[in-house]
């Protein structure tokens, strides 16, 4: 079994889906995260508040600086992940899929280093 | 004895069941390598089954060399190695290791260039020069390529299987253009002799197994027709004295009339399904090469503008060229590729030279001529291209 991280990417300068298509959306997400439950693939997974709620830590020697904001100013920003257990990455994309046509955009999928035994 | 013949038409084949047996392609390679190193020492005649001798010893020194190996994903690949059972359970609905191998590296999260570049290096056995000349790209990006696709495929977990029914259409795309571009190095080599009959043969074999494998797939059919529409003429490529005979100079009597039996059988099973697509399209250029006493030529360029309307790319505008020149002449023929722009491929210059030396432009023609003599890869292409430069 391999460990993969499903990533949904926002563009932040895209207004949300309101409404309707909105609650649409959470509904497949919930019926994608309890099909992931039920299937024992789930690890985790959640949704981030928007990128302007992030704060950046940098330990350096002795001081350790913190600064407002995501770590890079891009419009496209990590809006929320899974990390799901599967057989392979045919599987990872299968669910990727569910995920993406879920939360209306791009995700990406990227395998973890393995667990060490 | 020709080991080296046997490398090249065992090597595919033993990876790829290796791939299967060890499930990682770094390692295959290395045991299969190992593998041909100890018949190199050991073998004065080789085994009636010299194939199956490299696999087992292949596997043999894959267990020892894992042994010897103590890292845990070397543990893990012993540990496999020894509990999996010969015939693993079919997932899908091919028996055949090379098919799987080829689904495995044409895989949608590889890149179009790694796909095919992997993929000729494991099941066609051609070295990284021979794909980049191939692919009109540095050595040293097909090697890149190549290490990085067979990383990903093991750390990103791409499975080695053929997809099942309902994946199989997207998944055959990359397919499709492997073959051909295995078949394609075979027929013109890019170094030494003109055409390596291994390859072409290992491609139309493929192209048969995925026909057989994808019966209601026209493209999967259109392939196999173009492919053995061009390896009927094969015979008559080539003169007794080893010079290249151009198509319109070729002696008919020499084809082989069963394969182009088959080819035209396969083109009027694709035209009853009428979903064409540029297999097909260039598999009916072919039948029609191959119909009758002489090319019809305004069929040809017909078809040629139906391809440049589905697929416009620069190769087909050069290809088209040959049969604008024989319908409108060879100032219309020049006039068509004129923005051409194919760095490195030798027949954009030779094709040039042709249409100029018609026209009468002798010294551009030479010129074009020395230009596509240096961009020859295989002896006799740059053998008949000095024999027309010295006719001008």
């Amino acid at each position: 079994m391999k460990q993969y991280m499903l990533s949904v990417h926002h563009d932040y300068d895209v207004p949300m889906p309101t409404g309707d298509d909105l609650q649409a959306s959470f509904e497949q997400v919930d019926r994608v995260n309890q099909e992931m439950v039920s299937t024992g693939v789930w690890v985790f997974g959640g949704g981030l508040l928007s990128p302007d709620t992030a704060t950046v830590v940098l330990a350096g020697t002795g001081d350790t600086t913190m600064t407002d904001g995501p770590f890079t100013e891009t419009k496209e920003q990590l809006g929320g992940f899974w990390v799901i257990r599967c057989a392979d990455l045919d599987a990872a994309l299968s669910w990727a899929e569910q995920c993406s046509q879920a939360c209306r955009g791009p995700v990406e999928v990227r395998p973890f280093e393995d667990e060490p035994a | 004895m020709d080991l080296d013949g046997i490398y090249r038409a065992e090597y595919g084949r033993c990876v790829a069941t290796l791939a299967r047996l060890l499930g990682d392609i770094s390692i295959a390679e290395e045991a299969v390598q190992d593998a041909f190193t100890v018949a190199l020492e050991k073998w004065d005649t080789p085994p009636p089954n010299p194939g199956a001798w490299i696999v087992t010893t292949a596997r043999n020194r894959a267990i020892d060399r894992l042994r010897r190996e103590s890292t845990r994903e070397a543990r893990h690949a012993q540990a496999l190695l020894l509990y999996q059972p010969d015939e693993p359970e079919e997932v899908g609905p091919v028996r055949d290791d090379q098919l799987r191998l080829i689904f495995t590296c044409c895989h949608p999260a590889l890149a179009p260039l790694a796909q095919t570049a992997l993929t000729l290096r494991l099941m066609g056995g051609l070295e990284v020069p021979e794909i980049a000349r191939a692919y009109l790209v540095p050595e040293a990006t097909v090697a890149q390529r190549i290490v990085r696709a067979k990383k990903k495929i093991r750390d990103a977990g791409i499975p080695y299987r053929v997809p099942g029914g309902a994946e199989l259409p997207a998944r055959l795309p990359p397919v499709l253009t492997v073959l051909y571009l295995i078949f394609n190095e075979g027929y013109a080599s890019t170094s030494g002799d003109l055409v390596r009959t291994d390859l072409c043969l290992e491609a139309v074999r493929l192209a048969r197994a995925l026909a057989d494998l994808m019966p209601d797939e026209p493209e999967v059919l259109g392939l196999l027709a173009l492919l053995i529409l061009i390896e009927a003429r094969r015979p008559a490529r080539v003169s007794p004295t080893g010079e290249l005979v151009t198509l319109t100079e070729q002696d008919r009597s020499l084809w082989n009339q069963e394969l182009i039996a088959e080819g035209h059988a396969l083109v009027r099973r694709c035209l009853k399904r009428n979903r064409p697509g540029p297999y097909q399209i260039q598999a009916a250029i072919n039948a029609v090469h191959t119909d009758g006493p002489a090319t019809d030529w305004v069929q040809v360029l017909a078809l040629y503008d139906q391809l440049l309307a589905r697929s416009s790319t620069q190769v087909v505008l050069l290809n088209r060229a040959v049969a604008v020149a024989e319908v409108h002449g060879p100032a219309l023929a020049l006039a068509s590729i004129e923005g051409v722009d194919l760095p490195g491929y030798h027949l954009l210059p030779a094709t040039r030279a042709d249409l100029l030396a018609r026209l009468g432009r002798t010294g551009e023609a030479r010129a074009a001529y020395d230009e596509a003599i240096t961009l020859a890869g295989n002896d006799t292409e740059r053998t008949f291209l000095q024999g027309r430069r010295a006719e001008l």
